[in-house]
């Protein structure tokens, strides 16, 4: 097949402080999704480190990955990702079942999350019969489910109408805000960025191009001062 | 992940794809019928036959004997010498009854005698039973019945003494007659027996009596008795079909006593005479002591002990042991023809559960973003291998029990055509559904490692990639 290397995150050394909110820009195979990847723990680097509180994931057992994908990160998609043959409630709960939560527990926690998110009263309902925003929010119900320190985003209004994304992107600002949140979002939509994000990485062919804080947002204090 | 959590799910992701996974789950369950279905039949065969060989007494009796009598004194050169040997007395007999494992020990009361039946004479060797020989097979399809009791003034005949009785000589070509056709006649009637009876020479010696003392001079010592003429009036209360003594060659008696009646008889035996030899002996000495051993494959053992004790046994060799190792390979055979198709099955949960995988990439992907670690993977697809095993098991006993029935059915109507008695050639004990269910779940299981396995190292982000 003639494999060649190609080195999709390539010297990218950043660090991201607690309670940031951090975009990843670039555009396709610009090694931003797997930038994300790799501070999510579904991927390794081949060298280098990944340190998230203190520990190297790179060096992390894939039970120890499990666990910190489990318990320090949430993670929510472009295509949202929900578990077609189970309810909201259910998809909503599933982390809460690798982490061996007792059920009666579980309930509670997954209707407060829905609840946060608007859709208690679509708990019972399957993904299929909702609308996208709505299946986005399970998702951002399911990533908080276990209390995350980190959120990680990617593309998470790709698929969504701008009236929508908005909506999702209000949520997520919220929570980095009140839960005090670090976010990290992958989009190619530069004003999206800058209209959330306090800091923006720009990233192209792997190598890291730009690192600079976002003037324009509204939520970034300095911007408005 | 917790078990109920994990059943759940697995249960869950079978209900999806519901066709599929219960045509895998059927296949298990006809692999397990086959099995449950062969190894009945073969485990009802080698009951049917070792419960013919129990029940026929031919390999769960010894013969216990003293060195004094002259059987058996050449075939077993360790058996102490004839001077040597202990006197086969009640002590003796209650003494075999303690070994271990035997069941009872009776004598052996067996003797020629005239029976008159209508005036006429017949002269016949007549043997005791003891109340237990009723279970014996021989007695089944007899007319009339067993002894009422153990002293009961009764007989039972067989049936060839029947057409003696009768007057009925067996011709040559002509078909055996029924018991049925003997027995009614004879059943109720009364038959007068002559015997000799043994009594001490101190009683008063009645009309044709003899003297019989210890060889040489002491005539008149406490070992003399005297001979006494009897009769003893006999109720027919049974005629048997089969030969209760088959094993006792050319000496079988044809005319059975209750045991306590005929010991109550003291009728002279023909080993009595040699007998007076021993000196004072205030019990009653047995010619024969037939020892009932629980299972034929204590026999060796029992014999070994009695042995130990002095005396010679004798007993037939148990040929229920070929027999049951026969049963053993055919088992064997039967299991492994009903294995293959579970083997088969197997290989359909493996192919189900790889499908799995292909059409759950994206899912897997998913639980493994949001924490799933690769044993919640793995465990998942175990789960779910091991319901259907399961499922398939308890059907394939249900169904496997069903066939097994439905031969047993078809060979009794078979059977029945032939004029032969039905009986039951198909056994479904506990510990094979037991173990057939058990079986079906771990060859699920082991189905399950290869696809499990690989759905554990699914890469996340690739799988995640996959639409």
């Amino acid at each position: 097949m003639g494999e060649t290397l190609i080195r999709a995150v390539d010297g990218v050394s950043i660090a991201i402080r607690p309670g940031e909110f951090v975009a990843l820009l670039g555009s396709s195979g610009s090694g931003k999704s797997s930038l994300l990847n790799l501070i999510a723990g579904l991927d390794r680097p081949t060298s280098g480190s990944v340190v998230v509180q203190d520990r190297d994931l790179a060096k992390l057992s894939r039970e120890e990955l499990a666990k910190y994908r489990l318990l320090v990160v949430g993670m929510v998609f472009q295509s949202f990702n929900l578990i077609a043959n189970m309810t909201l409630a259910e998809n909503v709960e599933l982390p809460l079942r690798f982490a061996e939560v007792d059920r009666g527990l579980r309930d509670d926690l997954a209707r407060q999350a829905l609840e946060r998110v608007g859709l208690r009263a679509r708990m019972n309902h399957r993904p299929s019969e909702l609308s996208g925003g709505e299946q986005q929010r399970a998702a951002l119900a399911r990533a908080l489910i276990n209390r995350p320190k980190i959120l990680l985003a990617d593309e998470p209004t790709g698929n969504l109408d701008s009236h929508t994304g908005t909506e999702i992107m209000d949520m997520v600002r919220q929570f980095n805000r009140e839960l005090g949140m670090t976010v990290v979002m992958v989009t190619h939509e530069r004003p999206l960025a800058e209209r959330y994000a306090q800091r923006m990485i720009f990233l192209a062919d792997g190598k890291l191009m730009d690192d600079r804080p976002n003037s324009v947002s509204a939520g970034n204090i300095r911007g408005e001062a | 992940m917790k078990i109920p959590d994990i059943t759940e799910l697995a249960l869950r992701n079978l209900r999806e794809s519901m066709l599929r996974n219960s045509l895998t789950t059927v296949g298990i369950s006809v692999g397990v019928a086959s099995l449950v279905a062969m190894l009945s039949l073969g485990i009802g065969l080698q009951q049917l036959a070792s419960r013919r060989l129990v029940k026929s007494g031919l390999f769960d009796t010894i013969i216990v004997t003293s060195r004094r009598d002259l059987r058996g004194r050449d075939e077993d050169r360790n058996a102490p010498l004839p001077g040597e040997s202990r006197i086969l007395d009640e002590g003796a007999r209650q003494e075999i009854e303690r070994v271990p494992n035997v069941i009872e020990a009776y004598p052996d009361i067996r003797f020629v005698t005239e029976l008159r039946f209508d005036d006429k004479p017949h002269l016949t060797v007549i043997s005791a039973l003891p109340s237990s020989a009723k279970s014996n097979d021989a007695f089944e399809g007899m007319q009339g019945r067993f002894f009422s009791s153990d002293g009961a003034a009764e007989v039972i005949l067989q049936k060839s003494f029947a057409e003696e009785l009768l007057g009925k000589a067996p011709a040559r070509g002509t078909p055996e007659p029924n018991v049925r056709d003997l027995a009614s006649p004879l059943l109720g009637k009364e038959l007068v027996m002559r015997y000799a009876q043994r009594a001490p020479s101190q009683s008063q010696p009645a009309s044709g009596t003899a003297k019989v003392g210890s060889p040489g001079f002491g005539a008149l010592d406490d070992s003399s008795y005297s001979v006494v003429s009897r009769e003893q009036t006999l109720k027919i209360v049974g005629v048997c079909d089969l030969d209760p003594e088959s094993m006792r060659g050319p000496t079988r008696a044809k005319v059975f006593l209750p045991l306590k009646l005929a010991e109550s008889l003291h009728v002279m035996q023909p080993t009595d005479l040699r007998e007076v030899s021993r000196g004072p002996n205030e019990q009653p000495v047995y010619s024969s002591v037939s020892a009932r051993v629980k299972s034929p494959a204590q026999i060796q053992a029992v014999e070994d002990a009695i042995k130990k004790m002095g005396f010679t046994t004798f007993s037939l060799l148990d040929a229920s042991q070929s027999l049951r190792t026969f049963f053993k390979v055919l088992d064997l055979f039967l299991g492994i023809f009903g294995s293959l198709a579970l083997a088969v099955a197997s290989i359909g949960i493996v192919n189900t559960l790889v499908m799995a995988i292909l059409e759950r990439r994206r899912e897997i992907g998913v639980m493994k973003a949001i924490g799933a670690s690769d044993g919640d993977v793995k465990k998942l697809f175990f789960a779910e291998a091991g319901a259907m095993g399961i499922l398939g098991g308890f059907t394939g006993v249900a169904l496997g029990w069903a066939i097994g029935r439905v031969i047993n059915l078809g060979t009794n109507i078979y059977l029945k055509r032939q004029s032969l008695p039905p009986d039951n050639f198909w056994s479904v004990p506990w510990w094979l559904v037991l173990s057939a269910i058990g079986f079906s779940f771990i060859v699920s299981l082991i189905s399950g490692l290869y696809p499990a396995g690989r759905a554990a190292r699914l890469d996340p982000v690739q799988a995640l990639r996959y639409e």
